[in-house]
């Protein structure tokens, strides 16, 4: 139902008719219906899937058996609150077992909702053998390390798949970035995971040489963002989104960048774990502006299109 | 059972809006608000949850011999448009529970017992057709009357229309219909006629097109649709090299970087500036 402010808007943005303004301005695309749980799922979950694959990998190299507990510890955690924000999102939550009734390879959101399912089970299973561990003297070990690769496995997926999730779409700024949305939110995500474990108090080398890696990404991310030129992507750098956009890039990359070489591990924890927030809320808002913007569903050329144009980033 | 659509013809469509209104009777598809637009009259804006058809009112400067009431003041046309039941549809591909479905007649429908409302249709469909209800919670959008064409009935808005501009009945017939149709609207001098049906897409056709004078994109209609199923590998391809960094990344920087000191570990961290790692024991730097 169209509000009337909505209608307002539409007034407002109307122009007359012309090839190159569409009909009458009005937006081509629907807008993402999605509100805050689905980017703070792509944080929460690219977080727990990130932290199962840096928890494997100290585990296989025979790391600090603490670090490997916490970072089970936020990688069950993280599985078990992903779940709950997505059926929250959901326009009938309590028909959320729908996503399991079918399997399709073609459906991002359907192998996003398996890969959740397995991810949740592994890593809920390492944690659950870690804590038998402590606390009894039952063979549980090797199960909970088994899963925890298992979890890794599917936490690889868990931390990219959400970059096609939003990419293999109509929308014309995430389409556009669908090479580049992967590894962008598996750097984010590997970042928050890092910071995580930091901010628990773990201080391994490792943990400060992969954060600087996933800074250094997301600082190349947001030159390569800054420097495109596209129509599609305006919306990353103009408006309201585009002002979010770049805190969120700021937060991610340079800053932690230099906080690390600057030995501010902790700061630079912090600074990335609110930088990788920020920068998914930024792209699903940068969707939506990018929804009414007419002119790369309608190939138009943007000097004229005054229309579509004034209404990004509003 | 046959391939059947829709062939909506604006050189006779005549704005009465006849299809919008039988639709909603008959789909029992709830009031979407009564409020004037100011643009022609088109009140309607676009297709929605809850208008699954609606009539374009395009309405500009004068050409001569373009439709129009009174040609010295301007022109105007209108354009019946629905859901385009696309060959290779993208909420068809990208629903993951299977609400969205093809039918037997070769359409796209929404089964509203399955469909939880998760809105990923609606970011992949490239006309911007389906949407979710708010009030409801799932997607809703022209059904193609599936209910009716199963016991044999034409949709209610073909069914309504007035002038035959919403033409019904088996695709391929419908095709060639409109190849005449354009052939005969050719020869009588109205050479800005087109048909609207982008096969050469990665749509690959639409089982509803129009035929429309003048530039399509006027009536919002897009020159080469995307189906995101196209987007599919160059995604998942990042994502095997995204996570395949990761877990080398991962696994390189706790094998090469070495077993921190028992005590290190569990420690709080050291105060900005102070020295981090056994690897830089020389490395206090003046504090900030």
């Amino acid at each position: 139902m169209i509000t009337e402010s909505r209608l307002e808007e539409l007034r407002r943005n109307a122009v007359p008719i012309k090839p190159d303004g569409g009909y009458y301005g009005m937006p081509l695309l629907k807008e993402p219906v999605w509100t805050w749980e689905v980017p703070a799922y792509f944080f929460v979950g690219g977080a727990a899937g990130a932290a199962a694959v840096v928890g494997a990998a100290a585990q296989v190299a025979g790391a600090d058996r603490d670090l490997v507990s916490d970072a089970r510890w936020i990688a069950g955690a993280g599985a078990l609150l992903s779940g709950p924000l997505l059926v929250a999102d959901l326009g009938r939550p309590e028909r959320f077992l729908n996503m399991l009734r079918v399997f399709k390879v073609k459906s991002p959101m359907s192998v996003g909702a398996w890969t959740l399912t397995a991810f949740g089970t592994f890593a809920s299973a390492a944690l659950f053998a870690d804590e038998m561990r402590k606390r009894t003297r039952l063979p549980v070990e090797l199960i909970g390390d088994a899963s925890a690769i298992l979890s890794a496995a599917t936490g690889l997926v868990m931390a990219t798949y959400t970059g096609v999730l939003i990419g293999a779409t109509a929308i014309p700024v995430w389409s556009q970035h669908v090479s580049l949305l992967p590894i962008h939110f598996g750097a984010s995500a590997l970042a928050s995971a890092v910071s995580m474990l930091e901010l628990a108090g773990h201080n391994e080398q490792a943990l400060n040489v992969l954060g600087l890696a996933a800074a250094a990404l997301e600082t190349y991310f947001g030159y390569r963002i800054e420097t495109d030129r596209a129509e599609a992507s305006d919306p990353l750098r103009r408006g309201a989104t585009g002002i979010t956009t770049r805190i969120g890039g700021f937060f991610s990359g340079p800053l932690p960048l230099l906080l690390r070489m600057a030995r501010f591990r902790k700061a630079a924890a912090a600074s990335s774990l609110l930088g990788s927030l920020i920068t998914r809320m930024a792209w699903v808002e940068a969707g939506k502006a990018s929804s009414r913007d007419l002119r790369v569903p309608l190939a138009l050329d943007g000097r004229h299109a005054s229309g579509p144009r004034d209404q990004i980033g509003e | 059972m046959a391939v059947t659509g829709f062939f909506t013809d604006s050189t006779l469509c005549i704005g009465c809006k006849a299809c919008e209104v039988a639709c909603k009777e008959w789909n029992d598809v709830p009031d979407d608000g009564f409020r004037w637009s100011g643009l022609s009259y088109d009140n309607t804006l676009a297709l929605g949850h809850s208008t699954w058809r609606h009539v374009k009112f395009v309405e500009h400067d004068a050409s001569i011999g373009s439709g129009g009431n009174a040609p010295d003041l301007m022109t105007w046309q209108f354009s019946s448009d629905v859901c385009k039941h696309c060959e290779n549809a993208g909420c068809l591909e990208a629903c993951p529970t299977g609400s969205i479905v093809r039918t037997e007649f070769g359409s796209v429908y929404v089964q509203p017992d399955i469909c939880n409302g998760c809105g990923y249709c609606v970011v992949t469909c490239p006309f911007g057709v389906i949407d979710r209800r708010p009030d409801d919670g799932r997607a809703f959008k022209c059904t193609f009357c599936y209910d009716r064409q199963k016991v044999g009935l034409e949709p209610a808005c073909a069914k309504a229309c007035p002038t035959g501009s919403i033409l019904f009945g088996d695709l391929d017939a419908l095709e060639k219909a409109a190849d005449h149709r354009i052939a005969q609207l050719h020869a009588a001098g109205m050479a800005d006629a087109t048909i609207y049906n982008p096969k050469s897409s990665s749509v690959g056709g639409t089982h509803a097109f129009f035929l429309v004078r003048g530039d399509p994109k006027t009536y919002n209609l897009p020159p080469d649709p995307v189906v995101p199923t196209t987007l599919l590998k160059p995604g998942w391809n990042a994502v095997a090299v995204g996570a395949a960094a990761m877990a080398i990344g991962s696994l390189l920087a706790f094998a090469l970087c070495g077993r921190p000191s028992p005590a290190a570990s569990r420690h709080p961290l050291p105060q900005a500036g102070e020295g981090l790692s056994r690897e830089r024991p020389k490395g206090r730097v003046r504090g900030a």
